[in-house]
């Protein structure tokens, strides 16, 4: 039956994750950005709102309760607050549910305890490669059998790699297709180079490069191409819908703004070339936030979401670029100014076109 | 009740049914009708008469979307032929009207004719439109002066772009709900509905329009000359609202466009149907030229005909998924003035360009005639202009976003 409405319980929760974004994420979006670094502090604050531990399994101390659609909400609030901050937080998940969905029973007790502890404890999925015509569907990097063994090889970028962190999940191509391997950040053979990017500079990134990186077989996670395809489709629906958010934050910027801005004697929110675009940003943002719902709804209820996830973040990725840039031009020559927030929204977004598996729901 | 894409039961049925109709009853004559289109297109009137408005066979007591339903029925039917969807004998906007602004009695008088069993087809329209006023319906200048003597009221005026006018005007039995203006210098105030029944005398046909497409729709001038309405068939009260803070009571302009906030989301439908008919078609031609689309490959990858493809599917939907969250609004009652020109606003320009795209895509093959698909553009257009401009739908929008009277934003 058609329906549009949030049950209770994830009204809560999107309460709940909105005011935490406005009180602990926006004072220090900024300087997370600046800094090229999330402060352990929103970090450790927001593990204590168990977001991630939520969807993990009870049986290793998680909330058992995994949802896309109330994982959609959550990023979605979590975005609205600071893309880069939200992916952070978010990370704990990128090992969290590849293990529980994938991992061997001696993994998931290996390693879910961890994040769902007192500590916050990054996670980390290497997935895109520093090609322009990367395929996620067919990565490069190599995963060669030899006896007990498997030996990867390759090179990944744009993988949140936050200090502290122990363990990151590899998506490789082996004899049979899509695989994933749960490897320490530490392995032989595995360096990592930080990034600086465009955007999303506070979640922390870097270039790895595997050689020869030797690993127990018992490290390739229980997953094949089917079902590495689902995880790239949750990851696609978790970072559209954080998009959404921050493309949200954005619109109410040049909203605020633009009320306020006044040029030959009246708020420019009242000249039509400002209104009329401020109204597009709402309708494509509304528009898109739904594509992203029925993606997640359709993961919830087992099907196979490849084409609807495809879309909705395609969708997400071309009216994040449009709302972004809108907003800098809103905001005239202040918006080209690092004291105000749209540029860093702009540079946030225009990532969406690269991104993959930054997230999961 | 969760979040949820999938449509009820009863929804299937009756989107099913609507498929079916549209297939068998408006597509085999829409080429037709929009080479003749000044042609009462009688394969389809006579059918929705005699059939088709009786709706679907399975009566059953089936759960469905409530005005989600609604709009699927919109959109298979307009999936079929917006044009001949709009020639459709029914109430329509004019109904609507009496629906919403008119006593029971009122409502008995001019609707019961609607559902009587056999009989020849009628028409219901409204009328407001006029040469100089559009989108500032405000300024309309036909006049409705009171004869205290005969108790009627007198209109004067002339009404362009009257859908459904033509049958509405000219067969008993159907009536067109005119828009005048009993206080000029009441502004807004002064504005109230009449129902005129068809062939009264004083209201007279000029003519139907010849258009870019929904050609099979008589869009018609008409033209009021000391034409007589009983006084009972003023919709709402004759009281004029002075120009003022507005209070709530009365139905007058304000309930009238109040209904458009129901009627939007039913149009934006019928645009989606169209845009669909478009993407369906040029996926199928796609497949039979051995091209199909790639959800599963990286952008880099796909050719540019998958990716425009993947998009208009993806604008398509939004607009739908906008359009469904308007309309299950009106399910609980719930204010859906922003929701529903969202949904206008965003179905009007993407099925615009979806069907553009579309005959650009087929070259030659999309601007022939030999297929639909260049009808279908003609036919889309219109959604971006009727019921609501766009533009005027992203002031509204605009309007509620900003959180400004329209003083403050023209």
């Amino acid at each position: 039956m058609i329906d549009f409405e949030p049950s209770e319980e994830q009204a809560l929760i999107i309460e709940t994750v909105r005011q935490f974004a406005e009180n602990e994420i926006r004072p220090v979006s900024r300087e997370a950005d600046e800094a090229a670094a999330p402060p352990a502090t929103v970090l450790e604050a927001a593990h204590e709102l168990g977001l991630v531990a939520n969807g993990l399994p009870e049986a290793q101390g998680g909330g058992g309760d995994r949802s896309a659609m109330t994982g959609a909400l959550i990023a979605e609030e979590l975005g609205w607050g600071d893309l880069a901050i939200a992916l952070s937080i978010l990370s704990p998940g990128l090992v969290g549910f590849p293990v529980a969905d994938f991992g061997s029973e001696s993994q998931q007790n290996q390693i879910l305890p961890g994040l769902v502890g007192d500590r916050f404890v990054p996670g980390s999925l290497a997935i895109t490669e520093p090609r322009f015509d990367f395929d996620a569907f067919h990565p490069q990097t190599t995963a060669k059998r030899d006896g007990d063994e498997f030996i990867l090889d390759g090179s990944k970028c744009q993988v949140p790699w936050i200090d502290g962190g122990e363990h990151v999940v590899v998506i490789a191509t082996d004899d049979h297709g899509l695989a994933a391997f749960l490897i320490d950040r530490s392995a032989d053979g595995l360096s990592a180079e930080p990034e600086r990017k465009l955007g999303i500079e506070g979640l922390p990134t870097a270039e790895l490069t595997l050689s020869g990186v030797r690993i127990d077989a018992s490290a390739r996670l229980d997953a094949g191409d089917t079902e590495i395809r689902r995880l790239i489709d949750r990851g696609r629906i978790a970072l559209a819908a954080a998009a959404i958010g921050t493309a949200r934050a954005a619109f109410e910027l040049a909203r605020d703004y633009a009320k306020e801005r006044e040029t030959f004697g009246q708020p420019i929110a009242t000249r039509q070339a400002i209104a009329f675009k401020i109204a597009d940003m709402a309708i494509e943002i509304d528009g898109a936030r739904l594509l992203v719902w029925e993606a997640a709804v359709a993961i919830d209820k087992g099907r196979d979401a490849t084409r609807l996830a495809r879309l909705a973040y395609d969708q997400t990725t071309r009216i994040s670029l449009v709302v972004g840039d809108g907003a800098v031009q809103v905001f005239g020559g202040h918006g080209y100014i690092r004291d105000y927030l749209p540029e860093l929204h702009l540079r946030n977004l225009a990532g969406l076109a690269s991104f993959e598996t930054l997230a999961l729901v | 009740m969760p979040i949820d894409f999938d449509l009820s039961e009863g929804s299937k049925v009756s989107q099913s049914h609507y498929h079916v109709v549209a297939q068998e009853q408006m597509r085999p004559h829409a080429r037709k009708y929009d080479l003749q289109e000044h042609d009462l297109p009688t394969e389809w009137v006579d059918y929705w008469w005699n059939e088709g408005r009786r709706g679907p066979k399975d009566k059953s007591a089936h759960a469905n979307d409530g005005f989600v339903t609604v709009c699927l029925q919109a959109e298979e039917l307009c999936w079929g032929d917006a044009g001949l969807y709009l020639r459709m004998p029914t109430p329509a906007l004019g109904g609507s009207a009496v629906s919403s602004a008119g006593t029971k009695e009122q409502q008995q008088r001019f609707m019961a004719p609607f559902r009587k069993e056999g009989g020849h087809p009628i028409w219901g329209a409204m009328a407001i439109t006029e040469p100089q006023a559009g989108s500032d319906a405000a300024a309309i200048e036909t006049t409705a002066d009171f004869d205290p003597d005969t108790e009627e009221w007198i209109l004067n005026g002339i009404k362009i772009f009257c859908t459904a006018g033509e049958g509405a005007s000219t067969v008993d039995g159907g009536f067109v709900v005119v828009w005048a203006t009993i206080d000029r210098d009441a502004g807004r105030g002064g504005i109230k509905s009449f129902v005129v029944p068809a062939n009264t005398p004083g209201m007279e046909l000029i003519g139907c329009e010849k258009k870019h497409g929904i050609r099979a729709s008589d869009t018609a001038t008409l033209r009021f000359e000391n034409c007589r309405v009983a006084k009972e068939n003023l919709l709402g009260s004759a009281e004029v609202k002075k120009k003022g803070p507005s209070k709530t009571g009365d139905k007058g302009f304000k309930g009238a466009m109040a209904t458009f906030d129901a009627s939007r989301p039913i149009v934006a439908a019928m645009a989606t149907g169209i845009g669909r008919a478009a993407l369906d078609f040029l996926k199928e031609e796609l497949e039979r030229q051995g091209v199909t689309i790639r959800y599963d490959v990286a952008p880099r990858e796909l050719t540019a005909i998958e990716r425009d493809v993947m998009e208009m599917e993806a604008e398509l939907q939004a607009a739908r998924l906008l359009t469904w969250r308007a309309a299950w609004m009106m399910n609980t009652g719930k204010r859906n003035n922003l929701e529903a020109s969202m949904a206008k606003a965003k179905a009007g320009l993407a099925v615009t360009k979806i069907t553009q795209k579309a005959v650009q895509i087929l070259g030659p093959v999309g601007y022939s005639k030999k297929i639909l698909v260049e009808k279908w553009m003609r036919d889309a257009k219109i959604n971006d202009i009727y019921e609501g401009t766009q533009q005027i739908n992203q002031l509204i929008v605009a309007r509620r976003i900003l959180d400004y009277p329209s003083a403050m934003l023209r």
